[in-house]
């Protein structure tokens, strides 16, 4: 087997050299009866070519000549392949948690400079490096806030995706912990209307996210107001990482909980991405995740370490501010080499793209008889259209064309059927608008 | 044949293994930064340009970030390079961390995660375009089912220990389910510690287990332990010891009979792949560790996947959605499962880390029996050859990993750490340090099955000269690392007062 470098001559004297027959004897600790005996059920071992003929044979299976408009956490970016000639050096690719700091620089160097990109692009003090991805971040978030504040309540935006919700809830259900949801308004934006003292008073967080699933951007430093008149603090979580490059950032928040997949990783039907915990420095200690710190080595050099460790369950078991070992440091250094090459007039330049296209599709797609747009609230690439027929019917006519239609907002939210959640990024040309919005027009004007 | 030029003197003779090498300097990638340059252009925008504060609205703008780096296309390469020189890697030489498997990461893997119709595709597209992606799972699934002799897989959590804590979530709706969830989950002393760390969000008081004096589960104590009130044992077996609990059909029957599920921590599968089963051998529920025993790389601390898999009672509770073949032979989602956990992250879990995982198994095949006895054989053979060296506090059988300790180099005054840190001085990565808990002063080998005979060889030839030197030379052992481009770093002071981001007035010296 090409993995394995040993010759079978090898593998006889090594056997001999420990002193036994045959290998079978260094399994005999395992009690006989569940030694196997015959070999696993499992598919013949496949060559290089022949692996890859599989995987080629699935990516043909797949979405390969469609345009897509979807988004709802999941963007389609720009990524350069210097990234992934970097990425991919056996010397980042191949190693472990830097834990040993002397033979592990590189990451740690890294790491560091990952954790200033995020503090400068959500407006805090110290950012970790990593979570598993935006809606572990998000989840992760809202234990921190329920260690720094003592209480148990949190209340949470029906704006915020919902399946960050969902892991939130399952997460939260045997803790203690009691959910409130809080509704949106017309502009999309969360119903400070509804949110209630006597709830605010017990709250250890309201949660929110902007720009919110809508797309719609929320009213951070309203919210952080009325959050820490009451002694709750804000978390705001970030889906579209692209639009901190325009939009402002969430200073205000008490705790920013962020997915970097826009940050050059392929949407790769749902992973590995990259969460990130952005906060104050004044609660760090009780932030989850790795954190790399500067200091000196005896003779005063710069290096870097992991550090406050004993936050962490490898020291503090049961006693940790989180169970996370393994994150995702390698995306967390494509973000870092992505957003090197991409630079402070890059990612402003790339967002006014995404805003520009977002708003070109939002007025093509205005002009079909019956289709209008649902919320009044700023957006940044992502927008909700009301269609005069069901969503998911008109996505099976457009899959005819080659085009993967917009987010069915039904899915998740009851009272919005016939709203579809569109998505345009800078990688989207404007004739595949033009041929979206033609699309759509044509299906809709057909009788159902 | 001669290597005279490459040779470095030690106690034990020439050794072949390492040698200096220049190391560059490099400052951050701030430091590099000079406003106008840039290493990345976008084609021209081809809709009509917008004003953003006029689109949006002033209050929700911001100005360019400050602070960002601005640098050119060559500087990133070089940048990044450089740091990537101050790494060691398992593409660089043997990494003998023990419980943490560095193993060999494929190539091909790299490379068919990449392909366009994998790489691309969005994990809310319909199932008609999600074909493919649903067949990968589904694969991996059936592969992995086969290796543990389970009945059922998640594949969502994306890491071990959301895999444990999966997997308790899942212990206690079933336990629920059965009328009482129970209150605690016995954990042994020498345990990972996202074992109890899980434990806790999941709901559970931790109580500890002491090991015998063989570092196994004594079964008298188990028996005393195991109340109406535990929910589960969580068990690595083999232990982080690296033996197999050879009572494992007791300790089984011992919490089943009181209606308390065996939870096994997979991350030391390496040890047991086409050898014996998980599913064989009375455990309930368990995770694997994709990035350890299934070749998926560590890239410096993750990604990672960490699949449930569990015996059919549970199946009821796995997350949602679970990836399900239809009658027609077309592979969908299912996410109407009203006795699900729920979801523990959004989508699918890390489906380029999944898809590696499942090539890495299609290139063994069967044959990866062959895989488990390499690193069983590699791990014994540089026992023998280390026994007498060092101190090896547990005499039993070894499986894939090894655990000396540095009971006999503590009396010049070194520890595992020093002996560690000198490792990187003759090539190599250190192994283990201080783990598991019940060895003081541990060293935990795991050699993997990536290793040739030859550099198994140069290991152990390694670690003899450090044997030599701690006796001879303890203080060269004790400031070791000598080759590395800083030495120890200070660790207290990082601490003491946090510095965990740049800034423009304290970016200190290159």
């Amino acid at each position: 087997m090409r993995y394995l470098p040993k010759s079978p001559s090898e593998r006889r004297e090594m056997l001999e050299a420990i002193g036994v027959q045959s290998v079978n004897e260094l399994f005999e600790s395992i009690p006989e009866k569940f030694r196997l005996r015959a070999p696993l059920a499992l598919p013949a071992a496949l060559s290089e070519p022949e692996i890859i003929q599989y995987f080629q044979a699935r990516a043909a299976e797949n979405s390969k000549g469609y345009t897509s408009f979807l988004g709802a956490g999941v963007y389609s970016h720009v990524r350069s392949v210097v990234t992934d000639a970097l990425v991919q050096r056996g010397e980042f690719l191949t190693s472990y948690t830097p834990y040993q700091a002397e033979f592990a620089q590189g990451t740690l160097t890294a790491i560091f400079e990952f954790q200033t990109l995020m503090c400068q692009l959500t407006g805090q003090e110290v950012a970790n490096a990593s979570m598993y991805d935006g809606s572990t971040a998000l989840t992760e978030a809202v234990l921190m806030a329920e260690r720094i504040t003592g209480r148990h309540r949190v209340l949470v935006g029906r704006s915020v995706h919902p399946e960050y919700r969902h892991v939130l809830q399952t997460y939260a259900k045997n803790l203690g912990m009691q959910i409130e949801e809080i509704g949106y308004t017309e502009s999309g934006q969360l119903d400070r209307a509804a949110l209630k003292k006597e709830s605010l008073e017990q709250a250890a967080a309201i949660v929110v996210q902007s720009p919110n699933f809508f797309g719609v951007i929320e009213e951070i430093a309203a919210l952080a107001e009325a959050a820490h008149r009451s002694g709750a603090l804000l978390v705001t979580g970030i889906a579209e990482a692209v639009s901190l490059g325009i939009v402002r950032p969430p200073a205000e928040a008490d705790i920013v909980a962020m997915e970097g997949q826009s940050f050059g990783i392929s949407p790769s039907y749902g992973g590995p991405y990259v969460g990130v915990i952005a906060t104050r420095d004044k609660f760090v200690r009780q932030m989850p995740g790795r954190l790399a710190g500067q200091t000196t080595d005896a003779e005063g050099r710069r290096g870097f370490v992991l550090t406050l460790a004993t936050r962490e369950q490898h020291i503090r078991r049961e006693k940790a501010t989180s169970n996370i070992c393994t994150n995702e440091a390698l995306f967390a250094l494509v973000a870092t080499i992505h957003l090197s090459l991409l630079g402070k007039e890059g990612l402003r330049e790339q967002a006014l793209q995404n805003l520009a296209k977002a708003r070109f599709a939002q007025a093509e797609l205005e002009t079909i008889p019956g289709v209008r747009r649902v919320f009044s609230g700023p957006s940044f690439n992502e927008f909700v259209l009301e269609f005069p027929r069901s969503v998911k019917m008109v996505n099976q006519d457009l899959l005819r064309e080659k085009i993967i239609g917009p987010f069915a907002l039904g899915t998740h939210y009851p009272e919005l059927t016939k709203r579809a959640l569109v998505c345009v990024t800078e990688t989207t040309p404007r004739a595949e608008i033009e041929r979206l919005a033609a699309a759509t027009r044509k299906i809709l004007e057909r009788p159902v | 044949m001669s290597y005279k030029s490459t040779e470095i003197e030690s106690p034990v003779g020439k050794i072949l293994k390492a040698r200096e090498h220049v190391s560059q300097n490099e400052g951050l990638i701030f430091e590099k930064s000079a406003p106008g340059k840039r290493g990345m252009e976008l084609p021209p925008l081809d809709v009509p340009v917008l004003d953003a504060s006029k689109a949006l609205g002033k209050e929700f703008t911001r100005d360019a970030v400050e602070g960002f780096p601005e640098v050119s296309e060559i500087e990133v390469i070089r940048h990044f390079t450089r740091l990537s020189t101050w790494n060691y890697a398992i593409d660089l030489g043997m990494y003998p961390l023990g419980s943490c498997t560095m193993k060999y990461n494929p190539r091909v893997n790299e490379f068919v995660a990449r392909l366009e119709g994998l790489a691309t595709e969005h994990p809310e597209q319909p199932a008609e375009v999600s074909q493919g992606c649903l067949r990968i799972l589904y694969d991996l699934q059936k592969c992995l089912l086969s290796i543990t002799g389970m009945d059922a897989a998640t594949l969502q959590p994306v890491a071990g220990a959301q895999g444990e804590l999966t997997g308790l979530l899942m212990i206690r709706a079933y336990l629920q389910s059965q009328g009482n969830p129970r209150k605690t989950v016995l954990i042994p002393d020498s345990a990972h510690g996202t074992n109890p760390a899980s434990v806790v969000i999941a709901g559970y008081e931790v109580k500890n287990i002491k090991s015998n004096a063989r570092g196994q589960i004594d079964t008298d104590h188990l028996r005393e332990f195991c109340t109406d009130d535990v929910a589960a044992l969580m068990l690595t077996n083999p232990s982080t010891l690296g033996v197999f609990e050879e009572r494992i059909a007791e300790i089984a029957t011992i919490l089943h009979e009181r209606g308390a599920l065996l939870y096994m921590d997979g991350a030391n599968m390496n040890a047991l792949a086409g050898v014996t089963r998980p599913g064989d051998f009375g455990v309930d529920v368990m995770h694997l560790n994709l990035h350890k025993t299934f070749s998926t790389p560590h890239g410096g601390g993750g990604p990672g996947a960490g699949p449930v898999l569990v015996k059919k009672g549970l199946e009821p509770f796995l997350p949602v959605p679970v990836v399900v073949q239809k009658e027609d032979g077309k592979f969908a989602l299912d996410h109407s499962r009203p006795q699900s956990i729920g979801r523990v992250r959004a989508y699918c879990g890390n489906f380029g880390v999944l898809l590696r995982a499942l090539a890495y198994i299609l290139a063994y095949g069967p044959g990866i029996r062959q895989a488990t006895e390499d690193a069983v054989l590699n791990s014994n053979y540089i026992r023998k050859k280390l026994e007498g060296v060092f101190d090896l506090p547990y005499n039993l059988p070894s499986m894939h990993e090894v655990v000396f300790s540095d009971a006999r180099q503590k009396k010049h005054g070194v520890s595992t750490m020093d002996i560690a840190k000198r490792l990187i001085d003759y090539g190599f990565h250190p192994y283990t340090t201080a783990f598991p808990l019940i060895v003081p002063g541990a060293m935990m080998i795991e050699p993997t099955e990536s290793e040739s005979r030859e550099e198994c060889d140069f290991f152990i030839e390694a670690m003899r000269s450090i044997a030599a030197e701690a006796e001879t030379n303890p203080e060269l052992v004790k400031t070791a690392p000598h080759s590395t481009r800083i030495g120890r770093l200070d660790e207290v002071a990082a601490a003491r007062k946090p510095v965990l981001r740049w800034k423009p007035e304290e970016g200190g010296s290159r």
